[in-house]
């Protein structure tokens, strides 16, 4: 199965150009596109580089080493993993209903990594391109030059992210790569002073994420012809959704909408994840494609994250965040809202939810709680998922009766949005690159395309990180006939002679 | 007449066949990042569109070595780099990815692309875009010579941010008590 630009008809008579390493996104990928002489493009792909199998070499080792060492799949947001594990091996310790704490405090710690991941994304990595502009000054376009000419943005991106991070030190134990939820339960739960120490800076989180999402909004309004257009497609949704159709990021079962907002399904249970969802493997990249089994793989492709968990919930439950939810969705009218660029007005809004939701978790005398663990019936076969910052995360396990792993499989949510990625690659190289000569300004906007869905390809490869950009140019031999490279000072070259 | 000003130290930083973890970790010196770039810049890093290294005084490297790219890219920031710091457990041991090992590597992929539940005529992608794995996952000082280590999974934003400082002032770095860990 073929989409149309990702194979080109006759390759051998056409030049390519790679964006190669793909920066300011967590991961190792790269772009080709390959042209001909009027610079039409005939084909563009997006390719994970890297290989890890952490699948593989899970198997052997007992159950309980997993939450903590699937984390290291991914240090972005390393508490997805550890809390899709978890839940998955809730299932083998046979802990069907968590105790109040502790389903509490993986909550919290869940909602501090959406807040810091969500900040880390849109300041640290794309509110460059969105404040200076997509082919802006090189040297600039990153959160030093946020910092040098938008300092106050600047410093709340910074506090936003450390105060989710500091939420999830005091649930985990550390920031990055913590311990706190074990099957069946939590190991720790939180103090008073830890508490008062979090709810002194909530005010202010609050008030900067609500600045983030009107930002956002107004860049839209502002400019619609660019935000509602940048790399659209049309396109399925799917995510998980509260057991009440609310948003929620931590629990409940999958729905999924077609690209008129219509339901295909709702109320799937995640644990039959895999009487809906297969895979296809390609021989370009490492990343594999999934897709709803009932439509195919041709028309079954879905996308997950912000957007759409933005488009499929009824509701959500935190003030400010439903009416900000009910403005986006006046704002995009019948149809869903399928620009890329919505993707970063979503993920603002889910942001505010989320200092909601801590803050009212810090508020519930439940996370002081003493009742952490809880066992019941011994089970071999366990199914996690969470709404990870990014989209749905599915962990898959199966345990012996030695307590030894001897299949795991995970879909991470970037895997889902892979033809979707690729999708947007290829609308905005029809949009901007297609016949015009090429220059770094243009590839980035491709770059823009891929950032808007805040891809972890570190995740993606099932644990490498690193996004690496160069264009080579090759002649109707595929011998090279020039090769520009963005040189350290992000200078476009043609060490060779140029067609 | 005009103080001259004293340029600013380049520093770059690269993930190998690592998690980003280690360089999430460098972002939790949260505001002391806007003390950094008061007296160092950044060249190539996954935070910038610098997408080669050039000359710079420090290099930080996350990640152990897993493909043929990534020790292009490691010998490349040794070229460029005064001084080249290992960050984290798998630029110094493998950390997690080298629990493969023990594993052909043939073996891995096969089962990843092939035989994977859920998958549908699977096979091992082999397109010429995608570098080459390496049979078994390398730390990084076997391959180039690295000044400094730090470890830890990943080293505390503390650890990253006590070794930068030492090395901008131009001291011995110094991880005493409670910043060395190995978690
Ligand atoms: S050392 Fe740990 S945190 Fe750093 S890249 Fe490796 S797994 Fe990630």
């Amino acid at each position: 199965m073929s989409f149309v630009l990702e194979t080109a008809a006759n390759p051998e008579n056409l030049r390519r150009v790679a964006i190669d390493p793909l920066s300011r996104v967590e991961g190792h990928g790269k772009v080709t596109i390959l042209l001909d002489d009027q610079n039409k493009v005939h084909q563009v792909r997006l390719h994970i580089v890297e290989f890890r199998g952490f699948e593989k070499f899970i198997q052997g080792r007992p159950y309980w080493e997993v939450p903590v060492m699937v984390q290291r799949l991914c240090g972005i947001c390393p508490v997805s993993h550890h809390l899709a594990a978890s839940k998955a091996l809730d299932e083998i310790v046979g802990a069907k209903q968590l105790t109040p704490t502790a389903d509490k405090m993986r909550r919290l710690m869940h909602y501090g990594q959406i807040l810091q991941s969500h900040a880390l994304h849109f300041f640290h990595l794309s509110s460059p391109d969105l404040l200076f502009g997509f082919d802006s000054d090189i040297a600039k376009r990153n959160i030093v030059g946020i910092a040098e000419q938008h300092p106050e943005i600047a410093r709340q991106g910074v506090l936003l992210r450390k105060f989710g991070q500091e939420v999830i030190r005091h649930t985990a134990g550390k920031r990055i790569h913590g311990t706190g939820a074990v099957p069946g339960g939590v190991n720790k739960s939180l103090s008073i002073t830890e508490r008062d120490e979090l709810l002194k800076d909530i005010d202010d989180m609050m008030t900067w994420s609500l600045g983030a999402v009107h930002l956002v909004k107004l860049m839209h309004q502002q400019n619609p012809a660019l935000y509602d257009h940048f790399g659209a497609f049309k396109a399925n949704f799917m995510s998980m959704v509260g057991f009440d159709g609310g948003m929620d990021l931590y629990h409940g079962h999958l729905r999924a909408r077609d690209g008129a907002g219509n339901i295909l399904f709702d109320g799937v249970h995640y644990q039959n994840y895999s009487q809906i969802i297969e895979e296809e493997v390609k021989n370009w990249t490492y990343m594999k494609f999934p897709y709803l089994k009932s439509m195919g793989a041709e028309k079954g492709w879905y996308r997950v994250g912000p957007l759409s968990r933005m488009q499929n919930c009824d509701f959500i439950s935190t003030p400010l965040a439903e009416l900000e939810r009910r403005d986006f969705i006046e704002y995009s009218g019948v149809m869903p809202m399928h620009a890329p660029l919505g993707y970063h007005w979503a993920r603002m809004i889910e942001m505010l939810h989320a200092v909601e939701v801590i803050k009212n978790l810090l508020h519930d005398s439940d996370i002081l709680g003493n009742d952490l663990i809880i066992t019941g019936e011994r089970g071999f076969e366990g199914v996690g998922v969470i709404e990870a910052p990014r989209g749905t995360l599915i962990h898959h396990y199966r345990v012996d009766e030695n307590d030894l792993v001897t299949m795991c499989n995970l879909i991470v949510s970037t895997t889902h949005n892979n033809q979707a990625m690729n999708e947007a690659v290829r609308r905005v190289a029809q949009q901007y690159l297609h016949g015009h000569e090429i220059t770094e300004g243009l590839l980035n906007h491709i770059e823009v395309a891929v950032r808007a869905f805040d891809p972890c390809l570190s995740c993606a490869t099932h644990a490498l990180g690193k996004m690496p950009l160069e264009i080579e140019v090759l002649n109707a031999a595929s011998d090279q006939l020039s090769r520009l490279s963005r040189s350290s000072e992000g200078i476009l070259s043609t060490p060779s002679s140029v067609v | 007449m005009q103080v001259p000003v004293k340029p600013k130290l380049k520093i770059a930083t690269t993930s190998l066949a690592g998690c980003f973890g280690c360089h999430m970790s460098f972002l939790d010196i949260d505001e002391r990042l806007f003390d950094l770039i008061e007296l160092a810049e950044f060249d190539r890093s996954p935070f910038t569109d610098i997408k080669h290294c050039g000359p710079c005084d420090i290099g930080l490297i996350e990640g152990g070595l897993c493909n043929a790219e990534n020790v292009h890219v490691l010998r490349e920031f040794r070229a460029n780099c005064k001084t080249l710091v290992a960050v984290g457990a798998c630029a110094i041991n493998g950390g997690l990815p080298a629990q493969r090992n023990h594993l052909s590597i043939a073996t891995v992929l096969t089962e990843i692309y092939h035989t994977q539940h859920g998958l549908v005529g699977g096979f091992i992608p082999n397109d010429p875009e995608l570098p080459l794995p390496l049979n078994q996952v390398h730390p990084i000082h076997e391959v180039v010579k690295i000044d400094y280590f730090i470890p830890g999974c990943p080293p505390s934003g503390e650890a990253i941010w006590k070794v930068l400082t030492d090395l901008i002032a131009g001291r011995e770095p110094d991880l005493s008590h409670g910043l060395m860990q190995f978690d």
